[in-house]
């Protein structure tokens, strides 16, 4: 493979993304490194190009400038001298596999049950025969607390009941990183909680987490850094009772003041 | 569903207490408004499918003896299977094909795009009958159908008037012109699957064939389906063109019987009309199961077979009528 994997290599690491569309500039120049078993969570207002940052990182979008590496693995490119090539699809979709991604809408298959939706990436991938994946699913949603719905179909869900179901597939391909799209926006009030315990177990057990979200006090609980982003740069970065309570720059002051 | 008629009994029996009228009054079921309309319309069109069921009964003109004696001759009931044959290949080609240009229209390859563009608006402009007449004349333009290297030497050859019996021109031709349909009924149902389907199965790294099979056209086929169908239907009555490129399917056994036994032709009509009314009902029945199927996960419950509404149909009158017994 084409994986240049260092010792001690970040988790996940962006180095100088740049990402527009026509004129419009989204991401300008990011750098951000995730160390392994880390908590991150990015704050920033709408259009400030949090979502296409973390869409970034799995290579959903692809950066005009700069590149991505996940455990020391460039993602979407491969170096060729002082240069980068883009890889094929297929072994793009492989190192994807290896990042788990949580949507706000939760993009779950309809037309399969909850057990198979869960089951179906393993399966598909090569990683696992269909009965192991079809175990691993069970585990997996009674670990997020749903292991009576394995026969429903994700319709006959609620909200958070679907996200929960989001989250186990996500973690069926036992993903190094998982990145969660404002996991919780789609959500009634009363239903955000349980998809936040979720992932506050998922933190506490060690995974890498890169979370995109508006649930200030989740953040100050649950992140090792607060990433606070505006107009497609970092403004600033740091651990909660930094970035959250005492903000260094007038921007986020002006933001923190206006969501909390 | 309604309230058991019994409820409006009980709430009177209810003891007169210090109850204030408003609660007596929230406690009543509401009266349905009358509508006189709607039952003048409906004696006005039952009268008129009476006289209408009465005229194709009496009238000497239909012939219905004749009717009852080619309904089931064995020359009809050969072109039917004509009919079924062409169909049944036309059905098949004419999706795989579809689904091949629908492919190419949503591909990335512009070259791709505009073939299928091409091939679709020529197809649908060009009358299904030009199509068939064109190939019928076919072997007369080309004698010979070489597979070889393009411009270069040829590998096999093939006698055009041997390969292109009146059975493959019919199929041949239907199923052009069908593709060139089923190619937008198939890029619309592929359309209507949700991008965050697509997102959802490359963030997981499903591998693209995997992805459009296990993905994509499930969903997709609950909007293809009805479409389809349609499609097919359209397709079935299509087939009595075949008659032109001198294949005797249905249509075209009840126009040479007809020529044969000029008495005959209306009773012959008949028996073809009400064999195409079966073809379509049997469809129509298969349409209803196959979009069951795949409506599972889309609704949260299941739209009853007829046997099922049947049943509880049943079970609602049995309760009804033991309830009216009972007060």
């Amino acid at each position: 493979m084409t994986a240049e994997t260092t010792q001690n290599a970040a988790a996940v690491e962006v180095h100088d993304v740049h990402k527009w569309y026509g004129t419009h500039r989204v991401l300008n120049g990011v750098d951000l490194t995730v160390r392994p078993g880390e908590v991150t969570v990015i704050l920033g207002p709408s259009g400030s190009g949090k979502s296409t940052l973390l869409r970034v990182i799995n290579h959903l979008e692809k950066p005009e400038i700069g590149h991505v590496s996940v455990n020391g693995e460039l993602i979407g490119v491969r170096r060729q001298g002082d240069r980068l090539k883009e890889l094929s699809e297929r072994i793009i979709l492989t190192q994807r596999s290896r990042i788990g991604f949580v949507f706000q809408n939760f993009n779950l298959f309809p037309h399969l049950t909850v057990l198979d939706n869960v089951a179906a990436a393993p399966v598909a991938t090569g990683k696992l025969g269909r009965a192991e994946a079809q175990e691993l699913a069970r585990e997996l949603l009674d670990r997020v607390g749903l292991g009576d719905k394995s026969a429903a179909y994700p319709r006959q869900l609620s909200g958070g009941q679907q996200q929960r179901v989001a989250i186990a597939r996500a973690l069926a391909l036992r993903p190094g990183v998982i990145l969660f799209d404002e996991p919780t926006s789609a959500l009634d009030p009363e239903l955000v909680g349980e998809v936040l315990a979720v992932i506050k177990d998922l933190a506490r057990s060690g995974t890498t987490l890169v979370i995109v979200t508006h649930e200030i006090g989740f953040a100050r609980e649950i992140a090792d850094r607060v990433v606070f982003i505006d107009g497609g740069r970092i403004v600033e970065q740091g651990p909660p009772a930094e970035v959250l309570d005492k903000p260094r720059h007038e921007r986020t002051r002006d933001f923190l003041s206006k969501v909390l | 569903m309604s309230q058991p008629p019994g409820a409006a009994v009980s709430v009177t029996e209810a003891p007169p207490s210090s109850d204030t009228p408003s609660k007596q009054l929230a406690a009543q079921r509401v009266l349905p408004l009358r509508r006189p309309g709607r039952w003048i319309a409906t004696a006005i069109v039952l009268v008129l499918a009476a006289q209408f069921v009465h005229g194709l009964v009496s009238n000497p003109f239909y012939q219905w003896d004749r009717f009852g004696y080619w309904f089931l001759r064995p020359t009809i009931l050969d072109g039917l299977l004509i009919t079924l044959e062409v169909t049944a290949y036309s059905a098949v080609l004419g999706l795989l094909g579809g689904i091949l240009l629908a492919l190419a229209r949503l591909s990335r390859s512009p070259v791709l795009r505009a073939v299928s563009w091409t091939y679709v608006w020529a197809l649908r402009s060009i009358p299904l009958i030009v199509v068939l007449l064109f190939l019928y004349n076919f072997s007369a333009l080309y004698q010979t159908l070489s597979v070889g290297v393009p411009f270069g030497p040829a590998f096999f050859t093939f006698d055009e008037s041997r390969l292109a019996t009146d059975m493959v021109v019919a199929v041949v031709g239907l199923s052009l012109n069908e593709a060139a349909y089923a190619a937008e009924v198939v890029r619309g149902g592929i359309l209507s699957v949700d991008q965050g389907q697509h997102e959802a199965a490359s963030a997981l790294g499903l591998p693209k064939s995997y992805q459009f099979r296990k993905i994509v056209w499930p969903q997709a086929l609950r909007s293809i389906t009805p479409n389809y169908v349609n499609q097919l239907i359209g397709l079935i009555k299509s087939t009595s063109l075949v008659f032109y490129v001198s294949l005797l399917d249905l249509f075209g056994t009840a126009q040479t019987m007809g020529s044969t036994y000029p008495g005959d032709i209306v009773p012959l009509l008949l028996v073809v009309t009400v064999w195409y009314l079966i073809l379509t009902s049997v469809v129509s029945v298969i349409q209803f199961y196959v979009e069951r199927y795949y409506a599972r996960g889309a609704t949260r419950t299941l739209p009853p077979t007829p046997l099922q509404k049947l049943r509880t149909g049943l079970t609602d009158l049995r309760a009804r009528i033991r309830r009216e017994a009972a007060v």
